[in-house]
């Protein structure tokens, strides 16, 4: 058996171990990956940028635990984003996966990087909520019927909207300036073009994993402002960030951080997939003499 | 031993159990993928008895008895169309129940229609007039362009687009035999849906190399926690 023949026979848990070992290295230097920012995920921040101070800006945590690497990096660039840019930062999920996500988004993002923002004037836990897609739909006519409180924030205890500042605006999913969804599947950002983009003309724009971003493709630039297309989509947004606000430091790398071992594991795929098809097309050879 | 060792603790070993079916389907693995199931299967029911049954129905029917969970409840009166929904859903129970099951079909019938009336007409502005709207708007040669290479990108961009959404269309025709000239765009078709699932093909690699860097990156953490 020749070398080629063996190459295609060859177990494919040496192909696991090796890109295993080769995420792991890299992994080890932190090293952040050089990356240019794309038009589409420039245009998403450029968007958020725009955005005047006290403009509310509505973000849906819509994944879970198992997309988190992927999607907490996207989250919690565009909450550092908003709070830089004095927004009100209303945070909800309409997965029921979500509500760790947002204790997790104030806990290392939002206390600690913006000790002076208020809970309840600058940003707000809206909480979880059932309905899927039909939420959504709801809340573009009546966001305080599905919302009759927050869920309140460590020693905050949840309150009517009524007593909460930053409600006595909203009335409708008109009444934000612009929703941000970061998802990893269905109801996700998808959900948030098709109910409450479209109908209302309310700028919509966000992340989603990569699995999911082709499908988001098509909707932009009109439907959807920008699109953040899995970890590079977040790493470019990580970028541009850190280029205009340099204050936020290593905290706000995690996906530039992410992107140095995933070049690597790219280029291991890469490799076996042409080393395959070399194998492949020389045994069709042979068979064919 | 604090709770937070605790939790890395069982987050690391469960997650070299799920690691281990890499090598081959072993008792670890499975015992590892149930919890999982059930955990998630628990977790959901929770989640949406505390955040949508109590809240939006038990207190909306019965504001007094919920005002010291509810804040919101406090003071209100009970709203008795809520009734209906709350049927509904205990209907939907019966299927428990085989000799009564068929009820629940009532409740499956209002959730169908309800979603099939909501969604279609969202789908068809969104992903069908919208889309066909923007492909035929699209301008064969760009119109705005900082620079003459950014003009021929542009333009060369939105002929592929268009030519691509034709053959693709093309290739999904069978009224009328694949030779010729349709023959010739049907194949050019096929190019543009290997090219679309390849960009599919390619994401799902980087999601799920995402997915291992952050379990070794947890898996780290649990190793930094020895010292």
């Amino acid at each position: 058996m020749g070398f080629l023949e063996k190459l295609g026979r060859l177990d494919r848990r040496w192909i696991f171990l090796l890109i295993a070992v080769s995420v792991t290295i890299p992994l080890m230097l932190q090293r952040p990956a050089p990356v240019k920012p794309s038009p589409i995920v420039r245009n998403l921040y450029t968007a958020i940028d725009a955005l005047p101070p006290g403009s509310k800006l509505l973000l849906s945590l819509d994944y879970g635990p198992s997309t988190v690497p992927e999607n907490d990096p996207m989250a919690h660039a565009i909450a550092r984003h908003a709070l830089s840019k004095d927004l009100k930062l209303y945070v909800m999920t309409i997965w029921a996966t979500g509500p760790p996500l947002i204790s997790n988004l104030f806990e290392t993002v939002i206390i600690p990087g913006f000790p002076n923002k208020t809970y309840g004037e600058d940003y707000l836990n809206l909480g979880y909520k059932v309905g899927n897609q039909g939420l959504i739909q709801s809340l573009t006519s009546d966001f305080r019927n599905q919302y009759t409180q927050d869920v309140g924030w460590g020693d905050i205890a949840a309150r009517p909207v009524g007593q909460i500042p930053m409600m006595s605006t909203i009335r409708t999913i008109k009444d934000f300036d612009f929703i941000a969804g970061i998802g990893s599947g269905q109801p996700g950002l998808k959900e948030w073009v098709q109910f409450a983009g479209d109908p209302t003309g309310t700028p919509v724009g966000g992340g989603v994993t990569a699995v999911e971003a082709p499908l988001l493709y098509p909707y932009y630039p009109t439907q959807l402002v920008g699109l953040l297309g899995g970890l590079a989509g977040a790493a470019e947004y990580e970028a541009l960030l850190v280029e205009n606000h340099p204050e936020f430091g290593e905290a706000a790398q995690v996906a530039l951080i992410r992107m140095f071992p995933q070049t690597v594991a790219h280029l291991v795929i890469v490799s076996f997939v042409l080393l395959g098809n070399i194998s492949y097309f020389a045994q069709r050879g042979r068979r064919r003499k | 031993m604090d709770w937070s060792t605790v939790q890395l603790w069982v987050g690391a070993l469960l997650t070299l159990m799920i690691f281990s079916f890499l090598y081959k389907d072993n008792p670890f693995y499975k015992f590892a993928e149930h919890l999982f199931v059930g955990v998630s299967a628990a977790y959901w029911m929770v989640q949406g008895f505390w955040q949508q049954i109590v809240p939006n129905l038990l207190a909306k029917l019965a504001p007094g008895s919920f005002e010291n969970i509810i804040e919101a409840a406090r003071g209100q009166q009970p709203e008795l169309v809520y009734i209906i929904p709350l049927i509904l859903g205990l209907i939907l129970l019966t299927r428990l129940i085989p000799s009564i099951a068929w009820f629940s079909r009532w409740s499956m019938a209002f959730i169908i229609g309800y979603t099939a009336g909501s969604n279609l007409p969202r789908y068809l502005v969104s992903d069908f007039i919208k889309q066909v709207e923007k492909t035929l708007a699209l301008p064969l040669v760009a119109t705005h362009a900082d620079n003459w290479l950014q003009w021929i990108m542009y333009s060369v961009s939105n002929l592929v687009v268009f030519g691509g959404v034709i053959c693709g269309l093309v290739y999904f025709y069978f009224s009328k035999e694949h030779t010729g000239a349709f023959g010739r765009a049907s194949r050019a078709g096929i190019w543009v849906l290997m090219v679309a699932f390849g960009a599919s093909f390619g994401y799902t690699v980087m999601a799920r190399i995402s997915l291992l860097i952050g379990r070794l990156e947890f898996l780290g953490s649990w190793i930094r926690s020895f010292t």
